[in-house]
């Protein structure tokens, strides 16, 4: 499993090295290869196309939110070969204005995964037919699964007696949104506890 | 394209397409699926599918609990077989943190993730059923249902969300008599096949329903992100059980039936066999488990509680039981994928660790969601009628699917 992929790796370098910049194989046996937005779908029609992978199924297309970045997405694409029994994930990273070339005409299946992806990250694809919202409300604001987004979101529904309709209100929380954190302070947490800071000014 | 026909003479002659919305309160839209329908006379021209009425914010939700408190809500995204989107869970985990999982436990996942199958396949191989006009199946089916759900309940204590799997084995052994009880059970079901075998197979209704609908070449379920019976059906013999074994399905003997036409009622037929092996596989874990005799069904480490007696005399197992259920346990940084041959197909999770207690990112990859993502392609042509047993056939639970 891990000598085939390693041949993949090296095949993938030879031929398409100017998409690619960086492959990586980590412990458990999984390929990755970071290319540049715009060299992916020239990429992922390689991947399908090419005799040493025949990728033809999309599993999955995903992001991944980092904030702290500059360029603050990974969009993440599995594939796997039936053919050759191999799964690679392909992955470019995204500034929050940037706009991603669709592969929808490579991959059909990628369509709804798309329109995923913009739903809860807001990134959007260039070239996609049909780039509306799937899993979020009818007339939903705001990415979801950005990092800055609060898990209680921003609105709440309710059905109205009065109005006799299903009325959108604030979110009202009637105690705290309780997010208990229970990492020891000596292995891993790098931040001061909440009492922590009084004990360091009485010494 | 309504009312475009400027040119007939009268009202009867100005036809226009027809817009229904089919869902989502409808019996055979099998949960909240919602769909905007164009119809030209009968036949669908378009179909646009609406989803997410069930959307739970699943992994936004498990973004901000540990890895253990994020297991219950796979119970909840295929909640017609809980275990085996457990098991995905458990082993991306397991990748990540490199636990071995004890020999007894691994026989019990595979034990139990067949019983889901099978669990599985009486709902949808039923319900299409009923989809198509038959009442009898689904009430001789769910019969079966309740005994595979005591089953469940016997293992861990809940029929349906079972939080049984856990990351490094098990929860709890089973005993002795719930494996004999398994064996009688698995002894005996066959006949129930067999009577739905003689309701459905060479039924003309169900047949004339379903044969030679919704046909799926191997180039299309290619295209469209196919996977498990969808894929099965078309001919291709893949299932990631034999391709790509995971847990210790290595060992085991079991078909792989291959549809011929990939329409409707060829899947309903691999399904129906589908039931037979998991029944050999049933056979099988039980007579290992009775073999190899009592063992160890969780490893012991971090990630796993210490044994209850530990507890009792030792402060450091005290301490760690503690931990483990506040703190949780921490997962190397790092990134992977952990697919699992659900009932439905291909059911992986996409895991990303920082190292910390809680999950970065988890993404949850449902078999139904590209099932359901080529609605359109597949229905385009179809009777309205067959809309309904296109919808079974895709084997669509929308708890996996709006997650």
């Amino acid at each position: 499993m891990s000598e085939a992929l390693r041949e993949l790796a090296e095949a993938l370098e030879a031929s398409k090295s100017e998409a690619i910049l960086g492959i990586t194989h980590s412990d458990v046996s999984e390929l990755t290869v970071v290319v540049s937005t715009s060299a992916l779908p020239g990429f992922v029609e390689h991947l399908k196309t090419a005799r040493e992978g025949k990728f033809s199924t999309l599993v999955d297309i995903t992001a991944v939110d980092y904030p702290e970045r500059e360029k603050r997405f990974e969009v993440v694409y599995h594939f796997l070969s039936m053919y050759t029994n191999l799964r690679v994930r392909v992955k470019a990273c995204v500034r929050e204005d940037e706009v991603v070339p669709s592969i929808t005409d490579i991959h059909p299946s990628a369509n709804w995964y798309e329109r995923e992806v913009f739903d809860m990250y807001g990134i959007m694809f260039s070239g996609h037919p049909d780039l509306r919202r799937i899993l979020t409300d009818y007339g939903f604001r705001g990415h979801p699964l950005r990092k800055d987004f609060p898990t209680t979101g921003y609105t709440e529904l309710r059905y109205d007696e009065v109005a006799k309709r299903v009325v959108y209100e604030p979110v009202s929380l009637v105690q705290e949104y309780r997010q208990f954190d229970f990492m020891s302070p000596w292995e891993g947490a790098e931040y001061i506890l909440p009492a922590d800071e009084n004990a360091e000014e009485a010494k | 394209m309504d009312g475009s026909f400027k040119d007939a003479q009268t009202g009867e002659q100005r036809i226009r397409n027809f817009n229904i919305n089919f869902g989502p309160q409808h019996p055979a839209a099998h949960g909240v699926l919602r769909l905007v329908l164009e119809l030209d006379g009968e036949l669908v021209e378009r179909c646009d599918p609406h989803i997410g009425l069930l959307h739970r914010g699943t992994e936004k939700l498990m973004e901000s609990r540990t890895y253990l408190q994020s297991l219950p809500y796979f119970d909840r995204l295929d909640y017609v077989a809980p275990m085996n989107q457990e098991h995905a869970w458990c082993l991306a985990i397991e990748k990540l943190t490199g636990t071995q999982v004890p020999r007894r436990a691994s026989l019990i996942r595979v034990l139990y993730s067949e019983i889901g199958r099978i669990l599985n396949h009486i709902l949808n191989i039923t319900t299409q059923a009923l989809d198509v006009g038959a009442l009898t199946p689904p009430l001789w089916g769910f019969e079966e249902r309740e005994k595979l759900m005591v089953f469940y309940e016997r293992a861990c204590g809940a029929r349906l969300h079972a939080n049984y799997f856990r990351p490094g084995g098990v929860h709890q052994d089973l005993p002795q008599d719930l494996l004999d009880d398994i064996k009688t059970w698995a002894d005996e079901y066959p006949k129930v096949i067999a009577d739905l075998d003689g309701l459905l197979t060479e039924n003309r209704i169900f047949k004339q329903r379903n044969a030679d609908i919704c046909v799926v070449s191997e180039q299309e379920a290619l295209d469209w992100g196919f996977s498990g019976v969808m894929v099965r059906g078309s001919g291709m013999a893949w299932d990631l059980r034999r391709a790509q074994p995971y847990e210790c399905y290595d060992e085991f003997e079991f078909g792989i039936p291959v549809g011929k036409n990939g329409d409707c009622y060829d899947r309903y037929l691999c399904r129906m066999q589908e039931m037979r092996e998991s029944l050999k596989i049933i056979h099988q874990a039980i007579d290992k488990l009775n073999a190899e005799g009592p063992g160890d069904v969780l490893a012991r480490g971090k990630i796993t509680p210490p044994k209850r007696g530990d507890m009792k005399t030792s402060m450091e197992a005290l301490i760690h039981h503690f931990k483990l259920y506040t703190e949780g346990f921490h997962v190397p940084q790092g990134e992977v994928y952990a697919a699992i041959e659900a009932p439905k197909g291909e059911f992986g999770v996409y895991l990303v660790s920082d190292g910390s207690n809680k999950p970065y990112r988890a993404k949850i990859r449902a078999p139904g969601y590209p099932h359901l993502q080529a609605m359109d392609h597949l229905a385009h042509g179809h009777q309205l009628a067959d809309v309904a047993a296109i919808i079974g056939t895709l084997d669509v639970v929308f708890g996996e699917i709006d997650r």
